[in-house]
């Protein structure tokens, strides 16, 4: 049965023990698009959402970000770089006790607003920041 | 064959903090090589986080992460010796499934 519905092009093989990596959220080249990609149009605000970014990086290629979800029952986080020529850099779903926290190193093209979105309850909840990049991490 | 993972699962009270290294080019696809031809993409695509057998974190990443990509996670209930594997694939189905018990 499910290989008919593999063989029927109904569910992809990779669906079976992973989310099918989401293309049109990643590929989209403004924030408004990635939001919409990943299905949270207008995020809400929250101060429960902490993202934690250096005001200013030196080396635009690795720039530390830290998002730590306070909200309850937040399932999952993504993290987007609004001038990047995709805003969308990566987005995590939590199970099984894993802490509603990740920490990544992320490259900046430009200093741009870095944005944290968290799914809590179906709902999306968003912090933002600026990070100054003294030189740019998507050049040759 | 992609390099190792190097993984580091430290258990702080009923909390492992797990560290992850991936070597990986993450390549945008928008650098030039030096005759001036785009170098074509070539980035992990999706990572999984697996603690005692149970898939604790299932993430999708994209071309901004930073090369050779360094993640963090904190998981609640894990136990000295239970086993954390990492895995990923990238955009051309290059993978890479590394682990470690948590100390």
């Amino acid at each position: 049965m499910l290989s008919a519905l593999i063989a029927a092009g109904v569910l992809k093989p990779t669906a079976a023990y992973a989310a099918e990596w989401n293309k049109a959220a990643f590929e989209a080249h403004d924030t408004a698009g990635a939001l919409k990609g990943i299905g949270a149009g207008a995020p809400a605000d929250s101060k429960d959402l902490i993202l934690k970014v250096p005001d200013i990086a030196e080396n635009g290629a690795v720039v530390p970000v830290d998002v730590i979800s306070n909200i309850p029952n937040t399932t999952s986080i993504s993290i987007l770089v609004e001038k990047n020529p995709s805003p969308l850099s990566a987005s995590f779903d939590f199970a099984n006790g894993a802490l509603p926290e990740v920490s990544a190193r992320l490259k900046m093209g430009q200093t741009s607003l870095v944005k944290a979105v968290a799914k809590a309850d179906g709902k999306f909840y968003t912090a933002q920041k600026e990070v100054k990049v003294t030189v740019g991490g998507c050049g040759g | 064959m992609a390099d190792p993972m190097k993984i580091r699962a430290q258990l702080k009270g009923d909390v492992a903090e797990i560290r992850v290294l991936m070597g990986h080019a993450m390549e945008t696809g928008q650098r030039k090589d030096a005759a001036g031809k785009t170098i074509p993409p070539h980035f992990i695509q999706s990572m999984t986080v697996e603690v005692g057998g149970k898939k604790v974190v299932d993430g999708q990443v994209g071309t901004s992460v930073s090369r050779n990509p360094v993640f963090g996670f904190k998981v609640k209930g894990a136990k000295a010796g239970d086993k954390v594997v990492v895995s990923w694939v990238d955009n051309k189905g290059d993978k890479r499934t590394d682990e470690v018990a948590v100390a």
